[in-house]
């Protein structure tokens, strides 16, 4: 039988796709396009002069050494916040998922991070991890540690790490739970009669199992660390010090909002966008590959 | 920023009464909005105030809607004028003039909005120091002085007294050897330190030895400015602060002002900041204290100059209806009257703005019992200010500053020399500049 006999009427298919398309067209396209033509005007912050420079602003930016900076920040803050709180929250799940007690508490405890704001997040740990006022740096200052994200870019970054992840944690544990619930237990304990121990059924039953899960919290997590923890690090560092913890989303919100150069910040914007595009088909031409579905 | 938000709920209550009082009630209700900055809080001004005004009728109302920190307000606003939203006044920090300045047609400027309702109005009232900072070449105001306030050098006498510190130190050489002392008598991790990182040691340290900061008279005289801040002044100031960073003698406290606690904790017994920090420091340091004007390098020839002011002025934006300007008018010469100027200058720790409120303040023999007050009118009037020393203005401020802080936080954590660092914020900030002159040509 041919498809097209499903809808004899031709316009049907599409009116249906419509209110669909229109949200896509209003909230991404739209708002895309305009970035992409932002990228090529010189404005002020009022709107009150434009000029078309072309590609100006990308030159301008391509030549600030501070743009490859934020893009090695980036990448190293990007990989420890993802690979952190993916493994952590793995770890948690199968812990969580085994026959105890405490379970069901240990489980909704888990999720809460996640229902925090990223500001309040990184608010949190400024209040355990200011050097001067935290109640956590205190003791570490008194130990002889030199604490200081103030002024150490070190110290800086593993702060918004941490509170990058602590906020992650919770929804990676939430998926990997789910993701390990639906493992058959038959699958398990006929490994277990074969002979493998915990970590072997682990490895080679659990883990494979769980590919799915994980592949679609990678792709996700990629995309929350590229543009969700903007909060945190506006909470906990704002970008400092000496640009420490400026991400390029930093770099975009630093530029753009509060230094009036909104051509240079669109510019950024379309990059990051490209970036981003990238790692994700990356990902699914790839990594997808190794997914057992 | 607790202090501001005083300061500017005493005045909000006090414009509302007044308004009230000068209200036909006939007439519909005008809305000026007044965007401002203030965050946190002192409530008990702001509840008289409020209690006052909702008693009676009015034909204006001030509606102040808070936008966020300092850095975050003009942002919303410009956001708000491209979607045809703006506030009537918008609250702007210092740095922000040369970008309000050049959006003509976005701004209104004071002068011309005074002219046009009517009010009485003569420039030479205002203090200026504090003005001067806010008006073009020729003297006209374009925006009108809110919260001012310069940086003085806030200073813990108990804690000068535990390290057998008989004289509040008046150098920079005296102050790394006080902190020394103050570090060896049990303040082990900060001797002194600072907030607001560029403007202590870039912009009022350049003012205060009348050094430039940039040519053109500090960009006051064109927008072709070029800066100048990496000289070896300015260079041999910073490697000793990178020296003393190393042990804690001196321990750098961020960009801004929320380490401003360290001074009314007793951490840090010297510590430079704004002059408006007073009501904070008063209701924090359970220790005497005292402010005490910013220190020099004596072997700099006419050293000290004259400080420049910081704070936020109020800006009024364009494209409004004339009743609504009327409004707005009435508002500013409102906030003129002496007796509120005086009252707020003694509450807050801002400055007056005119001329009478100083006067008035001084006559009372305010001073006297208030010697921490008039530090920083003192600084603002020690000299006569030269090109170096009456303000400042170049465009992209708030974004450059933090460029600035980074060089310094690079140079001050040892990843670069001094040297390199105030050669690289002056290469960076001149860029910045650059892309500035064109937008605004």
């Amino acid at each position: 039988m041919e498809k097209s006999a499903v809808f004899h009427n031709k316009l049907l298919p599409y009116l249906l796709l419509i209110p669909q398309l229109i949200i896509t067209f209003v909230f991404f396209y739209w708002p895309a396009s305009q970035a992409v033509w932002q990228s090529f005007l010189r404005e002020d912050a009022f709107g009150l002069n434009t000029e078309f420079v072309g590609l100006e602003n990308y030159q301008t930016l391509l030549a600030q050494p501070e743009y490859y900076k934020a893009i090695v920040t980036t990448a190293v803050f990007s990989t420890l916040v993802a690979l952190a709180s993916l493994s952590i929250a793995l770890l948690f799940a199968t812990q969580a998922d085994k026959e105890l007690k405490a379970a069901p508490v240990f489980k909704t405890m888990m999720m809460w991070p996640y229902a925090v704001a990223p500001a309040i997040a990184g608010v949190l740990w400024i209040f355990m991890f200011h050097p001067s006022l935290g109640t956590l740096a205190r003791p570490l200052r008194v130990l002889g540690f030199d604490w200081n994200p103030m002024l150490n870019g070190h110290h800086a970054l593993t702060l918004a790490v941490m509170a990058a992840v602590w906020k992650q944690i919770a929804y990676n544990f939430l998926f990997f739970l789910a993701g390990l619930q639906a493992i058959p237990k038959s699958v398990l304990e006929a490994a277990a009669i074969d002979g493998a121990k915990p970590l072997r059924r682990f490895w080679t039953v659990t883990f494979p199992l769980l590919s799915p899960t994980l592949f679609f919290l990678l792709v996700v997590n990629v995309v929350y660390v590229f543009f969700d923890t903007f909060g945190i690090i506006d909470a906990v560092t704002g970008g400092g010090p000496a640009g420490a913890t400026t991400t390029m989303v930093y770099k975009v919100f630093a530029d753009g909002r509060l230094g009036g150069d909104l051509g240079g910040s669109a510019a950024q914007s379309v990059i990051l966008m490209v970036i981003v595009i990238a790692l994700t088909a990356i990902q699914f031409r790839y990594v997808e590959r190794k997914v057992q579905y | 920023m607790t202090v501001r938000t005083t300061a500017f709920h005493a005045v909000l209550g006090l414009a509302a009464s007044a308004i009230v009082a000068c209200a036909t009630p006939a007439q519909a209700v005008t809305e000026i909005q007044w965007w401002h900055a203030m965050t946190g809080g002192n409530n008990d001004i702001v509840n008289n105030g409020a209690r006052r005004s909702t008693a009676s009728r009015r034909d204006y109302r001030i509606v102040p809607p808070s936008r966020g920190r300092d850095d975050e307000s003009m942002p919303a606003a410009t956001a708000a004028f491209r979607a045809g939203n703006a506030p009537h006044i918008l609250q702007v920090f210092e740095v922000g003039t040369a970008t309000m300045m050049s959006a003509t047609g976005a701004i209104k400027p004071v002068y011309q909005l005074m002219k046009d309702a009517g009010e009485p109005f003569d420039p030479k009232a205002y203090l200026p120091a504090i003005t001067g900072y806010y008006s073009t070449a020729k003297g006209d105001m374009l925006s009108f002085p809110f919260n001012s306030s310069s940086m003085v050098m806030w200073i813990n006498l108990d804690a000068l007294k535990k390290a057998n510190i008989a004289e509040i130190p008046k150098t920079w050489p005296q102050v790394f050897e006080d902190a020394k002392k103050l570090k060896a008598a049990g303040y082990t991790t900060c001797g002194f330190s600072n907030a607001w990182a560029t403007w202590a040691h870039i912009e009022q340290f350049s003012a205060w030895h009348n050094v430039p900061i940039g040519t053109k008279a500090n960009g006051l005289d064109g927008f072709d400015t070029v800066l100048k801040f990496n000289s070896p002044l300015h260079i041999k100031h910073l490697q000793n602060l990178i020296d003393l960073q190393k042990d804690k003698t001196y321990d750098y406290s961020g960009r801004a002002n929320a380490s401003e606690s360290r001074f009314g904790s007793g951490e840090c017994p010297i510590f430079l900041t704004s002059s408006g920090y007073y009501a904070t420091a008063k209701g924090t340091a359970k220790f005497a204290f005292t402010s005490a004007p910013m220190p020099y390098y004596p072997d700099v020839a006419g050293a000290p100059q004259n400080s420049i002011i910081g704070g936020a002025s109020l800006w009024v934006m364009g494209g409004k209806k004339p009743e609504e300007y009327k409004g707005v008018a009435k508002f500013f010469a409102f906030l003129s009257d002496t007796d509120r100027q005086a009252k707020l200058h003694q509450e807050s720790g801002y400055l007056p703005i005119t001329k009478a409120a100083y006067e008035k303040t001084k006559a009372s023999g305010f001073y006297e019992k208030n010697p921490t007050l008039e530090t920083p009118l003192k600084e603002l009037t020690n000299k006569e200010p030269t090109e170096n020393s009456r303000g400042l203005r170049f465009g992209n401020m708030v974004q450059m500053r933090d460029i600035w802080a980074e060089e310094l936080e690079a140079a001050l954590a040892g990843q670069k020399s001094a040297k390199d660092a105030l050669d690289s914020a002056v290469a960076r900030g001149n860029a910045m500049l650059r892309t500035f002159e064109k937008t605004v040509k």
